[in-house]
């Protein structure tokens, strides 16, 4: 992992700037072989070392115990609650995106789940054929013609573009745990979602840790691919060979 | 007329050879026989890399192109690379790839495959075929697969997973890697991987 810092002066300069977004940025121009998909290469790389820490001493520790602790009815319980918190936001996304049909379906779904799902708990309404969508503002940016931006990789909250930066940001004002109250038990919801997501990323550690030659260039191409893949709707147009 | 005969008869046990599988049944197929010895084998489910290698090599392995794989990933630099250099890639890189299918399939329990409907002419030599893992609590993952026909059967050439390749997704490191020593460095690279994750599973 740390062979990634061995480096030439410019590159140490730019890390000694740590955490200054606008220094990274700057020095990055003056790299020799930039990375057209990753300008800000010499900001992400420290950000994702960053990650790392916490994730090895923090968060995959607390999700591994939450997996092997809590019972698979109940994960899938937490799961759909926080599925079915998030589907007003789907459906906002979908009309949004002009796809009013399956804004009425994320609409039908918050309705069915939230109470033959008894809030949330099932998702009655897959069972159904009220298929679930995969929606965000970052996708709703790039369906209007919003440019990626560069790629960015931030501590915590993972890797996303600067539109998806952007469409995170936006999301949390329209997330429902946000304004939960009180402020306690919202800590305690929004801290549970984040274990919940972590804890459904542990079967794929090990795929990325034995697969990548190096993991951060492996993950940010899975995260160009997956989001390209997220805009088109599962059905992006083929590229060139 | 014997003579005919048997020159029909020849054609027909040649055709009766070669009768290919459609794509869409070769995946349903070989995807439900692979689930359902991982369903049973309890040391796969207890993260016994070796079987599940060992398990994808019989079953998978003999329905893949590897060598597409490998100049798919290497995008432009396939071409540059001598037939010797390009079969010594395709066997690292098929290693690494087998590594990582087979992390792939122990990682996931309670897991439920759907086939999505094929979309093709009977003239098509190059298809996708779409599947659709679904788990409890979460949405359903994609899990599509490419594939081309050729003479010994349809193979597939790409994995894609939630729209990610898990071939085209090393293009950027594999470019790194031949930027920073050459074809041969690149090949070393991978080598060298494959040798310490092996290391690695044997402690």
């Amino acid at each position: 992992m740390m062979d990634y810092f061995y480096a030439s002066g410019i590159r140490g300069a730019c890390r000694s700037a740590l955490g200054a977004l606008v220094v990274a940025l700057t020095c990055s121009g003056a790299l020799a072989e930039e990375n057209p998909r990753d300008p800000y290469e010499a900001f992400n790389r420290p950000m994702f070392a960053v990650n790392e820490v916490i994730d090895k001493y923090a968060a995959k520790p607390v999700a591994q115990a939450y997996d092997n602790v809590v019972p698979l009815p109940v994960k899938a319980s937490v799961g759909n609650f926080f599925g079915n918190a998030g589907d007003l936001w789907v459906g906002v996304n979908s009309a949004l995106q002009g796809k009013f049909g399956d804004a009425g379906i994320d609409l039908g779904r918050l309705l069915i789940n939230s109470t033959v799902g008894i809030f949330g708990m099932f998702d009655v309404a897959s069972e159904l054929g009220l298929e679930r969508h995969d929606e965000d503002f970052g996708q709703t940016l790039a369906v209007w013609g919003v440019d990626g931006g560069g790629y960015l990789f931030w501590p915590i909250i993972g890797p996303r573009n600067v539109r998806d930066t952007v469409g995170f940001a936006v999301g949390t004002y329209a997330d429902p745990v946000m304004y939960v109250r009180p402020v306690s038990v919202r800590n305690s919801m929004a801290a549970l979602r984040f274990v919940d997501v972590r804890a459904s990323l542990l079967p794929s550690d090990k795929v990325v840790e034995e697969a990548a030659l190096d993991k951060y260039a492996y993950i940010r191409d899975a995260y160009l691919q997956r989001r390209r893949n997220q805009i088109f709707d599962g059905r992006p147009p083929r590229l060139d060979d | 007329m014997k003579k005919l005969f048997a020159l029909f008869f020849a054609g027909f046990v040649v055709s009766a050879a070669y009768a290919q599988e459609a794509p869409d049944a070769l995946v349903q197929r070989v995807t439900d026989d692979v689930l359902e010895i991982i369903r049973k084998d309890k040391d796969i489910q207890n993260g016994d890399t070796h079987k599940v290698i060992e398990l994808v090599d019989k079953k998978v392995l003999p329905h893949f192109n590897f060598s597409h794989m490998t100049a798919l990933a290497l995008g432009k630099e396939w071409r540059k690379a001598s037939p010797q250099q390009q079969q010594q890639l395709t066997a690292e890189f098929k290693t690494l790839l087998v590594r990582t299918y087979a992390n792939a399939l122990t990682g996931y329990k309670n897991q439920k495959v759907v086939y999505k409907p094929i979309k093709m002419a009977p003239a098509d030599t190059d298809v996708l075929v779409r599947t659709e893992v679904l788990q409890p609590g979460s949405k359903p993952v994609q899990l599509d697969y490419s594939l081309e026909k050729l003479e010994s059967g349809w193979k597939v050439y790409d994995v894609v997973v939630a729209g990610i390749s898990l071939v085209t997704n090393y293009r950027d490191q594999f470019a790194q890697e031949v930027r920073n020593g050459g074809i041969d460095g690149l090949i070393a690279s991978v080598a060298a991987k494959n040798k310490s994750l092996e290391a690695n599973s044997k402690k």
